[in-house]
C-alpha cells in the first residue's frame, strides 16, 4: 500500500521544487513589478507603505525624451546589430560549409567571444578603443591615418562592433549546423539540373533553412535587448545619452534616482516590446508554414 | 573515396580562415599579453610580444589570499580574492541546484505527461524574453523588503544572535539571496534541454528496471541519470556560465561581503585613472573558467546552442 502511495506521489515530488522556485522568484516578481509601476515607490519604502498613482509613472515615461531616446537607441543597437550579424554569420556559414580540417577547431575558437562574460568584453574593447593607449588607434596612427574618437564622438557604432564581435559566431554556429542538417537528395537534384552554386543558395539552401534563421533571429533580437554589461563597461551610456539602452536606463533609474515606481514602468514597456516582437515572429513563421503546406497541397492536387 | 573527405581549397579561403581566426581570438589574446605587463610598458606602447613578463598584476589582484606579501605592494587595496571567492561559491552552488531541481522536473514532465512539450517550450522562451534589467526592479524590492525574517523572531533572533548585525534578516546580501535567483533564471532552459536528452531513454529499460523491483526514485537516479550525462554537461556549462558572468543582479542584491568579481571590475573600471594592467589580469581570472569550458567541452556547448533553434 505504501509504496503504491509513493509512486502515485513521486511525479509531484519532482515537479514541486522547480514550480516553487520558478513561482517565488521568478511570477511573484513579474506580477510586484506590475503591481509596482503604478505606485510611486522609493527604494527605502515597502511597497505597502507607497502611494497609488494610476498611470501617472506611464504617461510621465511617454512624455519624457530621455525615456524616448534611449528607446531610439536600443531600437536602433538591435536592429543594427542582428541585421549585420545575420548577413556575416549566414554568409560565412554559406562560405566554410566545406569539408575541411581543422573545422572543429574553428568552431571551438569562435565559440570563445561568447563564453566569457560580457564584463571582461568590455574591458577588452575600451582598453582596445582608448585613444592614445588603444591598439586601434595605435594601428591607425602607424599606418599614418588620424586617430579616431571611438567611444566619444563614435560611441554607438563601436558598441555596435563590439557586439558584432561577440554574437556573430552564434549565428554561424546555428547556421551551420542548419545547413550540415539540409536534406543531401535536394542539393544532389538541384547540381544534376545544373543549377550554379549562387542559384544554389538562393533558391534551395536559404529557402530550407528559413525555420532555422527565422528562430536564430529571434533569439539574437531578444538578447540584443538584454545587452547592458558590454555598454556599461565600454561607455557607462554616454556620451550623453549616445549609448544609454533602455536596460541601463532602468538600472540606474531604480539605483541612481531612486524611482522604483518609473523604473517598473520602463521595465514593463520593455517587455511589451519583446512580447510584441516573439508575437510578431511567431505569427510571421505560421503563416509562412500555411502558406507552404497549400502550395505543397496544389502541387499534389495537379498531380 | 576515403580520401575525398577533405576537399583541397583555394590558398584564398585559408587566408581567410586565418584572418577569422586572429579576429576571433585576437582581443582575447592581447588582454592575456597586457595582463603580465607593467603599465608603464601598456602605456608607452612597446607593441608586439618584446616586453618583459611579469606576474606582478596577478600578485596585485590576488593580494588578500596570497600566502606571501608581494614585495611591490604596501597595501592590498584591492579585495579580489574575496570576490572570487564569492563568485565560485555562488556559481558552483547555483549550478549544482539548478542541475538537480531541472533534471527532476525535467523527468516529471517527459515520463508522467504533466504538461505538453508545447508548453515548456513556450515558457523557456518566455523566460528568456525578460531582459535581466526588467527583473532588477522587483527582486531589489522583494528581496530587502518582503523576503525577510523579522529580528524578533525565532530564526531571524537566532540569525542576528549568532551573526551579528542589525535589522531584519533578509536575502539581500547573502549568497542564497543570489543563488536563488539564478536558479531561477536558469531552471526554464535546463529543464527545456534535458528534456530533449530524456525522451530519448528508451521507456523499456525504465520498465525492465521497474519489473525488477526498482522504484520510481531508484528507476530516476540509477537508470535515467547515467544515460543522459552530454545532456547534463551541456546544461551545467550554461547555467555556470550565467551565474559566473552575471553582473547586474549581482550588484543590486550584493553587499560588500558578497561581492562577486564582475561588481569588481566594473566597480575599478569606472575610476579614472583605470590601472590598465591589474584590470586586464582580473579579467583574465573572470575569463579563465569558461575559456577552460569551451576548449574541453566545445562539442557540448555546441550542442546546448543548437538545440535551442534547430530542434525547437
Amino acid at each position: 500500500m505504501q509504496t503504491a502511495a509513493i509512486n502515485r506521489l513521486a511525479p509531484y515530488v519532482f515537479i514541486a521544487p522547480a514550480a516553487v522556485i520558478m513561482v517565488i522568484a521568478l511570477v511573484y516578481p513579474l506580477g510586484y513589478m506590475i503591481y509596482g509601476s503604478f505606485r510611486s515607490w522609493d527604494p527605502s519604502q515597502k511597497i505597502s507603505e507607497t502611494e497609488f498613482v494610476g498611470f501617472s509613472n506611464y504617461v510621465q515615461l511617454a512624455n519624457d525624451p530621455a525615456f524616448l531616446e534611449s528607446l531610439s537607441v536600443t531600437l536602433r543597437f538591435a536592429f543594427v546589430v542582428v541585421s549585420i550579424e545575420m548577413i556575416l554569420g549566414v554568409g560565412l556559414a554559406l562560405l566554410l560549409d566545406r569539408k575541411i580540417r581543422g573545422m572543429s577547431v574553428l568552431r571551438t575558437l569562435f565559440i570563445l567571444p561568447m563564453m566569457i562574460a560580457p564584463v571582461v568584453v568590455g574591458l577588452m574593447w575600451r582598453y582596445m578603443y582608448h585613444p592614445t593607449v588603444g591598439t586601434i588607434n595605435r594601428f591607425l596612427k602607424s599606418l599614418g591615418f588620424e586617430g579616431v574618437d571611438w567611444l566619444g564622438a563614435n560611441a554607438l557604432t563601436s558598441v555596435i562592433i563590439a557586439d558584432v564581435w561577440q554574437w556573430t559566431p552564434f549565428i554561424f554556429i546555428l547556421s551551420l549546423a542548419a545547413l550540415q542538417s539540409l536534406p543531401q537528395s535536394a542539393l544532389e537534384a538541384s547540381r544534376i539540373d545544373g543549377a550554379t552554386t549562387l542559384q544554389q543558395i538562393f533558391y534551395i539552401k536559404l529557402p530550407l533553412m528559413m525555420p532555422v534563421l527565422i528562430v536564430t533571429c529571434l533569439l539574437r533580437l531578444i538578447d540584443a535587448f538584454k545587452v547592458l554589461e558590454v555598454i556599461l563597461v565600454m561607455t557607462e551610456g554616454g556620451p550623453g545619452l549616445s549609448t544609454e539602452i533602455l536596460a541601463l536606463r532602468i538600472s540606474r533609474t531604480a539605483t541612481e534616482f531612486r524611482e522604483l515606481g518609473v523604473a517598473a514602468a520602463m521595465s514593463n514597456y520593455l517587455l511589451i516590446l519583446l512580447m510584441l516582437l516573439t508575437v510578431a515572429m511567431f505569427a510571421f513563421t505560421r503563416i509562412q508554414e500555411v502558406r507552404a503546406r497549400r502550395q505543397q497541397a496544389l502541387i499534389g492536387a495537379e498531380n | 573515396m576515403s580520401n575525398a573527405t577533405y576537399e583541397k581549397q583555394n590558398p584564398a579561403f585559408y587566408v581567410l580562415l586565418v584572418c577569422l581566426i586572429f579576429m576571433a581570438v585576437g582581443p582575447i589574446f592581447l588582454m592575456l599579453v597586457n595582463s603580465f605587463k607593467l603599465d608603464v610598458d601598456i602605456i608607452s606602447g612597446t607593441t608586439g610580444l618584446l616586453f618583459l613578463p611579469t606576474i606582478q598584476n596577478y600578485e596585485t589582484a590576488l593580494c588578500d589570499i596570497l600566502w606571501y606579501e608581494p614585495e611591490h605592494l604596501d597595501f592590498c587595496s584591492l579585495k579580489f580574492g574575496g570576490s572570487l571567492i564569492n563568485s565560485i561559491i555562488i556559481a558552483l552552488v547555483s549550478t549544482a541546484l539548478t542541475l538537480v531541481i531541472g533534471c527532476m522536473a525535467a523527468y516529471a514532465l517527459v515520463r508522467f505527461r504533466f504538461m505538453g512539450r508545447d508548453t515548456v517550450s513556450v515558457s523557456t522562451l518566455l523566460v528568456r524574453m525578460v531582459p535581466p534589467a526588467v527583473l532588477l526592479v522587483p527582486v531589489f524590492g522583494l528581496w530587502n523588503n518582503e523576503f525577510c525574517l523579522d529580528k524578533d523572531g525565532l530564526i531571524g533572533g537566532f540569525i542576528r544572535d549568532t551573526f551579528g548585525g542589525r535589522g531584519d534578516v533578509c536575502l539581500a546580501g547573502t549568497h542564497s539571496g543570489i543563488i536563488l535567483i539564478y536558479v531561477a533564471m536558469n531552471l526554464p532552459f535546463v529543464i527545456w534541454i534535458l528534456q530533449s536528452f530524456i525522451v530519448q531513454v528508451p521507456r523499456q529499460l525504465e520498465e525492465a528496471a521497474r519489473v525488477d523491483g526498482a522504484g520510481p526514485f531508484q528507476v530516476f537516479f540509477l537508470v535515467v541519470l547515467p544515460l543522459i550525462k552530454p545532456g547534463l554537461a551541456a546544461a551545467a556549462i550554461f547555467t555556470f556560465r550565467i551565474a559566473w558572468n552575471e553582473y547586474l543582479l549581482a550588484s543590486a542584491l550584493s553587499d560588500r561581503d558578497t561581492k562577486t568579481v564582475p561588481i569588481l571590475i566594473v566597480n575599478n573600471m569606472s575610476e579614472f585613472n583605470v590601472e590598465w594592467g591589474v584590470i586586464m589580469a582580473t579579467g583574465m581570472l573572470l575569463a579563465i573558467p569558461p575559456i577552460i569550458f569551451t576548449l574541453f567541452a566545445s562539442r557540448q556547448i555546441i550542442t546546448g546552442m543548437t538545440a535551442g533553434a534547430v530542434k525547437g
